[in-house]
């Protein structure tokens, strides 16, 4: 896990990119853990993205409507209730569903080991756990957008 | 929205002129010291800092540029009687059991009472729960502490659309009487003290529970225990809220009518800090914040027409014990005070009993980590150290394994044993409040006491706690205390061990506890048999009283609910005729 990266790195690398990037987060179900998405938050905000937030208990189709509405380039989805396998892949299901699969979908929050597989393979990545360096996550999604949204070949 | 009087006006300015007090204090010596001596203490230690000191770090630099509090507060290498020069003993610290209770609400604390151990559990079916309860009990625990799952927490069934995915995952999933009476099967209510960590819905849950001992013939005013009923730091941290403010405080306000009354026995507000501070607050935050939403309900309580004398006696606290050792014993202490201070001068309670501020700690979810979790124990013991030697009266320690999951049975066992080593083999119980007297800790305890009257006077100058919260205020504050803390972790100006530094290569997964995926579908299957059961024409009528209740706020909606709980109406049918009455709420944004 490379480390040592800070806001100013990230900050120069998303702004070399084509447009701005934008950004859900959200918190699907009934979980008011929102300690470390309003922390997230600040730091997307802070590194250049543009923020949008569900707010506490989204439904998987005000979650999915919200990104299309708001054209987000990505949907970070967070779950502390173990409820991450009912609800993150009911939304990429309904992203299929409403033709947004472009969209792309990172998770994270309380994730045992065993049910990350199963979240990669229906294509929610990333699900980091509590602790998890702010930059590691930052850089995973920027990883993402930069290959498959901007097609660029920049290493973060 | 019903909208109903619920404050009375009280008088403005208390704090800032308490502030004022407090400030003009600092600069005089108390009857304790001597003028000469403490200005040639003063002038020693300018001295020694540059002759002595400063000479030593020029040789040997200091570790950090700054060394201060969790929140913040700079601190000097060395405390001396100058820095607490102005601090009277009979006045400002006094013996444990009297005014201003500093050094504890007993006279003998722990000498004659150890804490009560009270873990926090819940998972499942109630039948999965009512096995660790009794598991519990058997391993020495003193009084029980149920946890509910969050459809439980927001009024939701487990058959409810909402439900799905989440039914007995982080607590016991409760929808009906039925549930209840399996959850304290074969635990007798009048022996035990409970805990019921229900807010939104608390309403209901007392009334299950009021049921259930009715059941075993135990009558109302025997009943011990709690329920958290603290919709204040709903609004500010935990965020389980239904309806708008005003109506669960109407809810809370009802509830205070009806346990004065009948059940002198019962904690029904446990006014709670722990998830102001675990959702990012500092101690300072936590302590202001939460005697604020306390000294709220105590005008709520006056404005109903209640005595303060009287239902001030079953107002209990609950905080957090994270790991600023010192910070954290100064917070329990400056809680005490501050709280029996005011509420003697601003609100006239004259009964000692009803200025006690009595409290439950919990050491912290948010310091553990998932990276090697045997350190959690570690962590969990100096929490819990600091929650004893702040003079707690029931504690709940954390087991190790919880930033991965529920803990295992394994774990729960460690946590309690963590209680009784401290109980039974360190000798903290001799000797009440031992850290009076420190320099540092008496100046720390002042000075969180300064910083909380500063938050007072500004919640008091936005209109109130109420307001506060409408405006976002409270909860900007905490997010912003959160990520301020995140950076110094991401930026290693904060070393936590095995987290950013220490880091162990090939970390193991340790042994993970699952609920049964069954959970929810027993659950539904009994529901809807418990629907298809019942009488259900007394269900609606019972229905229909609590709909008049909600609507009429002069009625106690108390009566009503406990009738159709008996008659197994629903959590979810209950709450929902709030939701049609109230509406819901949706937060201000804080971003």
């Amino acid at each position: 896990m490379e480390r040592g990266r800070n806001l100013q790195y990230f900050r120069d690398i998303i702004n070399k990119l084509p447009k701005r990037i934008k950004i859900l987060v959200a918190k699907p179900g009934l979980d008011a853990h929102d300690r470390g998405v309003h922390v997230l938050m600040r730091y997307f905000r802070d590194a250049g993205l543009e923020v949008v937030y569900s707010g506490i208990l989204a439904t998987v189709d005000e979650i999915v409507q919200t990104a299309i509405d708001e054209d987000v380039d990505v949907i970070a989805l967070s779950s502390m209730n173990g409820a991450h396998l009912v609800h993150f892949p009911a939304v990429i299901e309904k992203l299929r569903e409403k033709g947004a699969s472009d969209i792309i979908v990172v998770g994270g929050g309380i994730i045992p080991e065993e049910d990350k597989p199963k979240l990669e393979a229906v294509g929610v990545t990333g699900n980091y756990g509590p602790g998890t360096p702010l930059e590691v996550i930052l850089a995973h999604i920027l990883s993402r957008v930069i290959k498959e949204k901007f097609k660029l070949d920049i290493k973060v | 929205m019903i909208t109903t009087n619920l404050f009375k006006e009280f008088p403005k300015g208390y704090w800032k002129k308490k502030l004022e007090e407090k400030i003009q204090k600092r600069n005089t010596i108390s009857r304790l010291y001597n003028k000469d001596e403490m200005e040639k203490i003063f002038e020693a230690e300018q001295t020694w800092r540059k002759e002595v000191y400063e000479q030593w770090v020029k040789e040997r630099p200091e570790r950090k540029q700054k060394f201060e509090t969790d929140s913040g507060i700079e601190l000097k290498p060395i405390y001396t009687p100058y820095d607490v020069k102005h601090i009277d003993y009979l006045e400002d610290i006094n013996f444990p059991g009297c005014f201003p209770f500093t050094r504890g609400i007993y006279p003998s604390m722990y000498r004659g009472r150890l804490w009560t151990i009270r873990e926090f559990s819940g998972f499942g079916t109630p039948e999965d729960t009512n096995k660790r309860l009794k598991f519990l009990l058997e391993h020495g625990e003193t009084g029980l502490s149920v946890a509910f799952d969050m459809p439980t927490l927001y009024g939701y069934d487990a058959d409810s659309p909402r439900a799905l995915g989440e039914v007995g995952k982080m607590g016991v999933s409760v929808s009906s009487l039925k549930d209840m009476e399996i959850l304290f099967d074969g635990i007798p209510l009048d022996q035990v003290t409970t805990s019921m960590t229900i807010n939104a819905p608390a309403i209901v849950l007392l009334a299950f529970y009021i049921a259930v001992a009715e059941k075993q013939g135990v009558p109302l005013h025997k009943l011990s225990g709690t329920i958290q009923n603290d919709m204040l730091k709903e609004y500010i941290a935990q965020k389980e809220w239904i309806y708008p403010p005003e109506a669960h405080l109407r809810i809370i306000r009802d509830i205070m009518e009806f346990c004065t009354k009948n059940m002198p026995k019962w904690n029904y507000i446990s006014i709670s800090g722990y998830h102001i501070r675990e959702a990012g607050a500092s101690a300072i935050q936590e302590l202001a914040f939460t005697l604020m939403d306390g000294f709220t309900y105590v005008e709520l309580g006056i404005s109903a027409g209640l005595d303060p004398n009287e239902f001030a006696t079953r107002l209990s606290f609950f905080f957090n014990s994270t790991m600023d050792f010192f910070e954290e014993i100064a917070k329990f202490r400056a809680a005490r005070r501050i709280w029996a201070t005011v509420l003697k001068e601003r609100y006239g309670v004259k009964n000692p009993r009803a200025l006690l501020l009595r409290f439950h700690t919990q050491t912290s979810g948010a310091s553990l980590t998932w990276q090697q979790p045997l350190n959690n124990i570690v962590r969990t013991a100096i929490e819990a150290l600091a929650a004893v030697l702040g003079g707690t009266q029931s504690l709940h320690t954390n087991s190790y394994d919880e930033a991965l999951c529920l803990p295992t049975e394994e774990a729960v066992v460690v946590a309690v044993r963590t209680q009784q080593i401290i109980a039974h083999e360190t000798n903290v119980d001799a000797v009440i409040d031992p850290l009076a007297g420190s320099y540092y800790v008496e100046w720390l305890t002042d000075k969180l006491e300064e910083e909380s009257y500063k938050y007072f006077d500004k919640i008091e100058e936005l209109g109130g706690m109420v307001e506060a919260i409408k405006k976002g205020y409270p909860q900007k504050e905490i997010i912003e205390n959160a990520y301020r803390q995140a950076m110094k972790v991401e930026n290693k100006e904060r070393i936590i061990v095995g987290v950013n530094e220490y880091i162990a290569k090939d970390e193991k997964i340790v042994n993970v506890f699952r609920t049964d995926p069954e959970v929810e579908r027993k659950q539904r299957e009994r529901l809807e048999k418990l629907k298809r059961s019942r009488d259900n024409k007394k269900v609606k009528e019972a229905l229909e009283e609590v709909r008049r209740a909600f609507e009429d706020p002069s009625i106690n909606l108390m009566y009503p609910i406990l009738k159709a709980v008996k008659a197994y109406a629903t959590l979810q049918e209950i709450m929902d005729i709030g939701r049609e009455v109230y509406g819901t709420w949706k937060e201000p944004s804080i971003l």
